[in-house]
């Protein structure tokens, strides 16, 4: 099995953490796995602000990288829904269409593909898990609170099998954070109440760290902690499973 | 009463920043609507069928949808039947000047009417007492909201904006009720009494309609007040305004809309008042206006068409995390929130370009709604027609070209990068400035690594 790794361009800017435990866990697992070096983005932040119309370019580059892999694997479920709902190549598309059907964001990747039952890691805290929509809603990694049906949780099950970490509950397990793309700066007042009323609700339940499936969220969180002066941390899930901290 | 003082504020996010400048009452509203989607899950949560009850409710209006005409026909030629008139408006002038005639027609100075969106959309208040008609809203919600002037920030609760003691003042100013009173049971008190003879002394009662029936020509008018009753029921003459789309073909689907509709909306399992109306009474007329306003044009946008769907529940609205912290009135349309985000650009593209983007697409709102409409999706789909319009800032629109070019060329891409991390570190002040930066008005930047990911990779991973 080979799989390419797709590292959303802001974690491989901002957070090469991430990243890196991304692939160790991968590697640990058994997975062969390869990173195109040309790779950039994946174009959401423009779709998203209305101009998918701009992204060709992108979308091509993007099936050029990743066309051949088994499966393509990316630490992000936004960006894992975006290409899976919009990948697009005019010269290309059966192409797009099999990268598609083949990209698995990380924890549906481990629990779906790999069916990981064990790991080896242990992370002794207080853990608040923050339900990114896109992820949730779009990939339907958990149940979503919304709907009249079982409850279930592949990040929650993978965090289970982590040694002495202690999840907290949240008042509102799945509700926005309010980062949203480009939401985040052109709609400030409202993205930053989001995510101050998110980060308190983890709070209020002794979380001392706050992870999730998706940097962008954590960034903006992580902005707001920082400058409250909170000594919570953010970390990504695949920090945590990778065992490494 | 005119509710021509107000003016709406004409951007989402300029309109969130002054709703914003009071946080605690932010909070107030966000738990307000929070409490009421919790009551919607619990409601929902207690009927095992719910998830297909949404979907046979989808598929109904999927069948309403595909075949409008039809049934509109159907139901005028059985509405007629019953001795009902029916009047077909193309538009909010038509459906306003028609309203008017009967009024008109009957010499009739003052009336009462019940809630009804479609009248809001029309703005007919304002049509009417420019003609010097006194209009007297009686649903409690909309009564406050006119009292005060405004517009409702709400389509089933429209004075959620307001706290009590707002409303103690308004009573207290235009109902005489005791000043700095703001005990909810003594100022509905006044309100009943108030209304009461509203009711009694009117000739005329408008009211909207939440499902009219094909196979039978009549309509269901739901409120938990009782209002639209009192007002038809003594009125001589009733006229009921709807939009074509709240069609269903056959009585015995009021049993899935009815089960949905409520528990949607409140968490009740039904609303309190579910009246059908079929004829006048002998000493009565009754007229119902069907109004397209827009909604053909919408039937034929592929990607929204399903937007007709709606029954107005407001699910949606509770569940819109920006709704909740920027307010009804941010949305300056007759309806707010997610649905009213993918109605209004069909009505006017340019003046509500900026709705589609006030969402994180989350897509909550797609979640709860009874008759699944895919909001968010439309959210996203205006977004596109929206920027090729080009009814975005310029700055917005070169800026994405920009990034667009940077994300299509992976060298320009690492150089942006490293350049930009670089800066970062030597200047971390320089990413804070809040003028430039909206981003560090409120919330850190993110520290900048010395390499990326991918700098690291090629110094330990890559194979040769």
């Amino acid at each position: 099995m080979k799989v390419g790794l797709f590292i959303p361009c802001y974690i491989d800017q901002f957070y090469p953490q991430v990243a890196v435990a991304t692939l160790q866990l991968l590697e640990k697992l058994g997975v062969d796995v390869d990173y195109p070096l040309q790779q950039t983005c994946c174009g959401q932040p423009m779709a998203n602000s209305g101009f998918s119309h701009y992204t060709q370019g992108c979308d091509s580059l993007f099936v050029k990288n990743f066309t051949g892999y088994d499966y393509i694997v990316a630490p992000s479920g936004s960006c894992v829904l975006h290409i899976k709902d919009h990948l697009h190549d005019d010269k290309n598309q059966a192409a797009a269409d099999q990268i598609r059907s083949r990209i698995y964001e990380l924890c549906e990747f481990l629990t779906d593909v790999l069916q990981v039952k064990e790991l080896q890691a242990s992370f002794p805290h207080k853990v608040g898990f923050h339900v990114s929509c896109h992820g949730q809603r779009g990939l339907h990694l958990s149940q979503m609170s919304e709907l009249n049906a079982e409850d279930f949780s592949k990040p929650g099950f993978l965090l289970s099998l982590v040694k002495d970490i202690e999840l907290v509950q949240l008042n509102r397990k799945d509700e926005c954070c309010g980062f949203g793309g480009t939401f985040c700066v052109s709609e400030e007042a409202v993205s930053v109440k989001m995510g101050k009323d998110r980060v308190q609700d983890h709070l209020e339940h002794g979380a001392d760290y706050i992870t999730g499936g998706d940097v962008s969220c954590l960034m903006h969180m992580e902005g707001i902690l920082k400058r409250q002066k909170s000594g919570v941390k953010v970390l990504h899930i695949a920090e945590i499973l990778n065992g490494q901290l | 009463m005119s509710s021509s003082t107000y003016i709406a504020p004409t951007d989402h996010a300029k309109a969130a920043d002054k709703f914003m400048e009071d946080e605690e009452r932010v909070n107030w509203h966000d738990k307000a609507l929070w409490f009421i989607r919790e009551k919607r899950d619990v409601a929902s949560k207690q009927l095992p069928e719910w998830e297909l009850l949404r979907e046979t409710a989808s598929q109904i209006k999927q069948n309403v949808l595909a075949n409008l005409d039809t049934y509109l026909e159907q139901f005028e030629q059985n509405a007629k039947q019953n001795g009902i008139t029916v009047h077909w408006a193309a538009d909010a002038a038509e459906h306003n000047r028609i309203v008017l005639d009967i009024i008109n027609k009957h010499g009739i100075q003052k009336l009462v009417k019940s809630k009804s969106m479609l009248t809001e959309e029309c703005h007919l208040n304002d049509y009417l007492a420019d003609n010097g008609i006194d209009v007297v809203d009686t649903d409690l919600g909309e009564r406050v909201v006119q009292l005060a002037q405004e517009p409702p920030s709400h389509i089933v609760l429209p004075c959620i904006h307001k706290r009590k003691e707002e409303v103690g003042e308004l009573f207290h100013k235009h109902l005489g009720t005791e000043k700095g009173a703001s005990d909810p049971a003594y100022l509905t008190e006044a309100a009943r009494q108030h209304l009461r003879e509203k009711f009694l002394t009117s000739d005329l009662a408008i009211t909207g309609v939440n499902f009219a029936i094909a196979e039978t020509g009549g309509f269901v008018v739901c409120t938990n007040e009782g209002n639209a009753d009192m007002g038809a029921h003594l009125a001589k003459v009733h006229i009921a305004c709807m939009g074509i789309e709240k069609i269903i073909p056959k009585a015995e689907n009021l049993s899935v809309f009815l089960r949905l509709l409520a528990r949607s909306a409140t968490g009740q399992p039904i609303t309190t008042y579910s009246s059908h109306f079929h004829r006048p009474r002998p000493d009565q007329e009754m007229h119902i206006v069907l109004v397209d306003n827009g909604r053909s044009i919408q039937l034929g946008r592929k990607d929204f068409y399903n937007s007709l769907k709606c029954i107005r529940c407001g699910a949606c609205i509770n569940t819109c995390p920006v709704y909740r912290r920027s307010g009804g009135h941010s949305y300056h349309y007759a309806i707010s929130g997610p649905i009213g985000a993918i109605l209004a650009p069909n009505m006017d593209m340019k003046k509500n370009a900026d709705l589609p983007f006030a969402s994180t697409l989350c897509g909550s709102c797609t979640n709860v709604c009874p008759v699944k409409i895919d909001i968010h999706n439309q959210l996203y789909q205006w977004r596109q027609i929206i920027a090729k319009e080009g009814y975005v800032p310029a700055t917005k629109a070169q800026g994405m070209k920009v990034m667009a070019n940077v994300m299509a060329n992976p060298t320009l891409f690492r150089v942006a990068g490293k350049s930009g991390r670089f800066m970062m570190r030597l200047a971390p002040g320089l990413a804070s400035i809040k003028a430039v930066n909206p981003w560090a008005k409120q919330r850190d930047m993110p520290e900048a690594p010395k390499e990326s990911f991918r700098d690291w990779y090629i110094k330990n991973k890559k194979k040769s």
